[in-house]
């Protein structure tokens, strides 16, 4: 376990450092292209039941903005 | 199915119609219910393998599923302006697994052939604009034959002042209760087919807390760090799920009573030029059973105008086994856990296919109320042999 908190610790201050860094103040007249529906910073609703089978498919599952419990899965 | 649906939907939009106000170039929001939106997800799935946990780890997976859930999103302003958005889902899903009914090896068409699962959800938020915080409750529920789940959430978001930076945090439990179907040969007296009181049952409670950060780096990017912490106590093995050991004897699936999982996500997404849209999602998986996986998720959106977008996929996934799985007939009788559950053996799959996305000003075949069509193909296949399709409908109406 010791490993994953150095790990974790390693992609937290990476993805830290890159969300902390080179960011430009955007205006909001100037979102047009980041407002648009295909870059919404979410999974597809569209997705939804696939999620679904790949979190009763494999082992892993969150961090992806669904559920993170709760119905069986169990077939 | 799908007619039912539709006619649901239908109602729905008659239905709350009567509490549509149109909005005045003044500014001025309406303190009345509003209905904001109607979705529809539609998906029909089939999968085949040849490693099914509930015959040991050998023997047909083969399962159909056809889900359906509608949401309706209504929202409202109070006095201080603040607007409250309300949430309300409900998902049906009509599955037939051939390995379920397997529970019992004699019969030809058994009662765990095939089921239904309703889960019905509420979700509410309140949101503070000129704070820039978002406070929500959410309650959900599943209904199955041998499986009932109940869950509450919270959550809080704040945005900075210039509106590029959010963070959200996000907690919820879910209370499970699994019941104790074994294989008939486990049963005593050899099991005759018995009703759902019939059985005892079992707790299964999961408990989650969830940080994330999305950030505005310029005009066309933006991107996102997601946390989870995720706690399991309880059953978490499933009680019919056979492992044969190699001295031949059988007994139920066993697995620890506690499962601690911890995902690090992080997605992506970067407007190139005017027509392509890049969406990455990286996922690092890992828990104390052993399980570590990387997930890597890139999807192209094309817009061959504003209105029509073509969005091929691909997904790559890893993972390592499980501390206690192995296959049909090779766990030592002294093993204190064990599984032969292929999902949770070692494997990478891949995901792939493509999506066609409509938005036409006028609505979708002209019908104003009709916003939005998503169909989306996908074929998922995985190293041992499993292999699955599923097509997805996504129907939204303002």
């Amino acid at each position: 376990m010791k490993l994953t908190q150095k790990k974790c610790m390693l992609i937290t201050v990476f993805a830290g450092s890159l969300l902390g860094s080179s960011c430009t103040a955007v205006k909001e007249y100037q979102k047009n292209r980041l407002n648009d529906g295909e870059m919404t910073l979410s999974a597809r609703k569209v997705q939804k039941t696939e999620m679904s089978f790949q979190t009763y498919r494999e082992g892993a599952s969150g961090a992806n903005g669904g559920k993170t419990g709760g119905g069986c899965g169990c077939n | 199915m799908r007619k039912t649906c539709l006619v649901v939907v239908g109602i729905f939009l008659h239905f709350f119609s009567g509490f549509a106000q149109s909005s005045t170039d003044s500014g001025y929001e309406s303190r009345k219910l509003k209905l904001e939106e109607v979705n529809l997800v539609s998906s029909y799935y089939h999968q085949e393998g040849n490693n099914s946990a509930v015959t040991g780890g050998i023997g047909t997976e083969k399962l159909t599923d056809f889900a359906n859930v509608i949401d309706v999103k209504l929202s409202k302003y109070d006095r201080k302006y603040r607007k409250h958005t309300f949430t309300l889902e409900a998902g049906v899903d009509a599955y037939s697994s051939a390995s379920s009914d397997m529970v019992d090896l004699k019969a030809n068409s058994s009662a765990s052939s095939s089921d239904i699962r309703f889960y019905p959800s509420v979700n509410w938020t309140v949101e503070n604009e000129n704070k820039g915080t978002t406070v929500g409750f959410n309650a959900s529920s599943s209904f199955e034959f041998d499986y009932t789940s109940f869950g509450i959430g919270a959550s809080f978001g704040k945005k900075s002042k210039d509106n590029n930076r959010e963070l959200n945090l996000k907690a919820q439990a879910f209370f499970d209760q699994v019941s104790l179907v074994t294989p008939t040969e486990l049963r005593p007296g050899g099991g005759a087919r018995r009703d759902e009181d019939d059985y005892a049952s079992s707790a299964r409670n999961s408990y989650s807390g969830s940080v994330s950060v999305s950030q505005i780096i310029n005009k066309r990017l933006q991107l996102m760090v997601i946390m989870d912490l995720i706690k399991q106590q309880g059953l978490l093995s499933l009680p019919f799920h056979r492992v044969y050991f190699n001295n031949n004897s059988m007994l139920a699936e066993k697995l620890p009573s506690s499962r601690l999982k911890i995902p690090l996500g992080f997605r992506a997404n970067y407007f190139l030029g005017d027509h392509i849209i890049l969406r990455a999602f990286y996922r690092y998986y890992q828990d104390d059973w052993g399980l570590k996986a990387h997930t890597i998720d890139m999807e192209t959106a094309l817009k061959i105008n504003p209105f029509i977008s073509v969005t091929p996929f691909y997904r790559y996934y890893d993972q390592t086994a499980v501390d206690y799985f192995a296959p049909y007939k090779t766990h030592a009788v002294t093993a204190a856990f064990f599984t032969s559950n292929y999902d949770l053996s070692k494997f990478n799959s891949s995901f792939f296919g493509t999506g066609v996305r409509l938005t036409p000003p006028n609505g979708v075949f002209g019908s104003s109320h009709f916003n939005m069509l998503e169909l989306r193909y996908g074929h998922y296949s995985r190293t041992n042999g499993l292999n699955s399709n599923i097509i997805s409908l996504h129907l939204k109406f303002k």
